[in-house]
């Protein structure tokens, strides 16, 4: 079967989600891979949304974080408040899936503006969860697609903490959880290197050039010294994908956000 | 006890210029008519408090209500921006607005630190963030029994919270149910609070453990069914997503903005003239 680059990019990062695990999903992109892994190789992921349901099953993507649907499909909805004290605090999130506006070489995430903070060239929405998603989930996967502008040397902002400056940054900040296991891009995936902690290269899409990543990095990417080919996307996969998201067109008249 | 009252008394009598105002709801349950009520009665200088602005508060930017924003997630959902936020913000139209930026963890646990009546929350945030660089309220605390260095935020203690919610009883009692969010939390965080409701019944018949909010812990109830458009209320309403899309040019642009909050909030005597009005537009395209 044919596919889009967005497809492959959603689906290697449902692969990335292993059978059981208790995951953090943020809106958009993680939200579509955590469904989509739900739907084919890990059944018995817990979906945790941070509005408030535990055990979340849709069988339409969202399109707020609050959608009702969300709620009568959970185990049980929890106030937001629990969510981020007993939950995430507390220490039984496994993954925090997380999108970005912008991410460094470190996987540290800016959602807050670009330029000055004060005199903002773009504003956007800011940190809604994502910081403490990042600094206590057991481990942290980042999905986005790959550009120049969105894959930069500086952040103006950082409002979530990946790997800090590199190297053993995350222990000195006494960060609880590891941090950043993987940025799963539209060409890539990226992860960080053994003892500095910088995202290296170690998978390129079918078909992607390392030209093209390098291209579309705004900073010096290294590659891994072995990169490996993602596999393509199967034709369960890809049919459990498009699957779901006909089913959010026509449950919602759109398609769901990617923001 | 709370009071059984018109939306427009309520607000008259409990939102005052110059308060620190919570309208709370977790992109379920958002107090919109609420929201129109303050427009409509041209309340100024309001320090706003939300975790998720959305469209409620680009409303009451634009509209000029606010002079500050306490906030931690500021996007119209699944959508995109909040263009009269980020006016206000870039180009301080229709005047400047202070804003006072969080994440989701430290807001929520301000609130339940207000609402237990302690000055501050205590939370594990922001290590490595910038966030405490642009917020000078972000602070830290070192645990006295591990040592620990641990982030210190300010309680929310709103003069007044507005929440909606499925049902009251006559008395004013009131029972919420689906997305709670932080509505429980800024409600007893507040000094005073009107809940706006789809309905008031005879008997709640609330199942044990339900959120239930006292009538002694409220200011006044409001019957306003369908308050909380374009957001929901679970089991009665559902979300209007064609709203908030339709909000995206509407927003964008000041003149189109102000002739909407004109034609539909200053032109219309009260929310169910405002839904009348939407639909017959809606109708008539």
């Amino acid at each position: 079967m044919t596919y889009t680059t967005n497809e492959m990019m959603t689906v290697a990062a449902a692969r990335r989600l292993k059978n059981g695990s208790v995951c953090f999903v943020g809106i958009g992109l993680p939200s579509k891979a955590a469904n989509l892994a739900r739907l084919t190789s890990s059944p018995d992921v817990v979906l945790i949304y941070e509005s408030g349901p535990i055990g979340a099953k849709p069988s339409v993507l969202p399109l707020s974080i609050g959608d009702g649907e969300l709620a009568e499909t959970a185990d049980t909805v929890v106030p937001t408040a629990e969510i981020f004290r007993y939950w995430l605090q507390g220490g039984r999130i496994d993954v925090g899936f997380l999108g970005a506006a912008q991410v460094d070489r470190f996987g540290n995430i800016n959602t807050t503006v670009v330029g000055d903070y004060h005199q903002p060239k773009v504003r956007l929405p800011g940190a809604g969860g994502a910081p403490e998603i990042a600094g206590s989930a057991k481990s942290v996967l980042i999905i986005l697609k790959q550009s120049a502008r969105s894959f930069v040397d500086k952040l103006d902002f950082i409002t979530s903490v990946g790997h800090g400056e590199g190297g053993d940054s995350r222990k000195r900040l006494g960060l609880p959880g590891a941090g950043p296991v993987g940025i799963i891009t539209d060409l890539c995936i990226m992860e960080p290197e053994a003892g500095t902690n910088e995202f290296v290269v170690t998978a390129l899409h079918p078909g992607v050039t390392r030209e093209q990543v390098v291209a579309a990095t705004g900073w010096a990417i290294r590659f891994a010294d072995s990169v490996a080919v993602t596999a393509e996307p199967t034709e369960v996969e890809l049919t459990a994908l498009r699957d779901l998201e006909a089913r959010t067109a026509a449950a919602h008249g759109q398609a769901p956000g990617e923001a | 006890m709370a009071e059984i009252l018109s939306l427009h008394d309520a607000v008259k009598r409990f939102v005052n210029d110059g308060d620190t105002v919570a309208l709370e709801g977790f992109t379920h349950l958002i107090p919109t008519a609420a929201g129109h009520e303050i427009i409509r009665q041209g309340k100024k200088g309001l320090t706003l408090v939300r975790m998720t602005p959305d469209l409620i508060y680009d409303q009451l930017i634009g509209a000029g209500c606010a002079r500050k924003l306490i906030f931690s997630w500021g996007g119209n959902p699944g959508v995109g921006s909040l263009h009269r936020l980020r006016d206000a913000v870039e180009k301080q139209w229709p005047h400047a607005l202070e804003i006072e930026e969080h994440s989701h963890a430290d807001l929520a646990n301000a609130y339940v630190a207000g609402a237990s009546g302690l000055p501050f929350a205590v939370l594990r945030a922001y290590a490595g963030s910038d966030l405490p660089k642009v917020n000078p309220l972000i602070k830290s605390v070192t645990c006295p029994f591990t040592g620990e260095v641990l982030a210190a935020v300010p309680s929310v203690r709103p003069d007044v919270t507005v929440i909606h919610a499925q049902k009251a009883d006559r008395q004013g009692n009131v029972l919420l149910w689906g997305i709670l969010g932080v509505q429980k939390e800024a409600a007893l965080a507040a000094r005073r609070c009107i809940v706006t409701v789809e309905e008031i019944v005879d008997n709640l018949d609330a199942p044990m453990n339900a959120c239930v909010l006292p009538t002694w812990a409220l200011s006044a109830v409001c019957h306003v069914p369908g308050g909380a458009h374009p957001s929901y209320a679970h089991g009665y309403t559902e979300r209007d997503n064609r709203f908030y899309q339709a909000w995206d040019p509407i927003a964008r642009d000041r003149e189109t903005f102000t002739a909407w909050i004109n034609e539909y909030i200053h032109g219309c005597a009260d929310f169910s003239e405002f839904q009348a009005r939407l639909a017959a537009a809606s109708e008539a395209k």
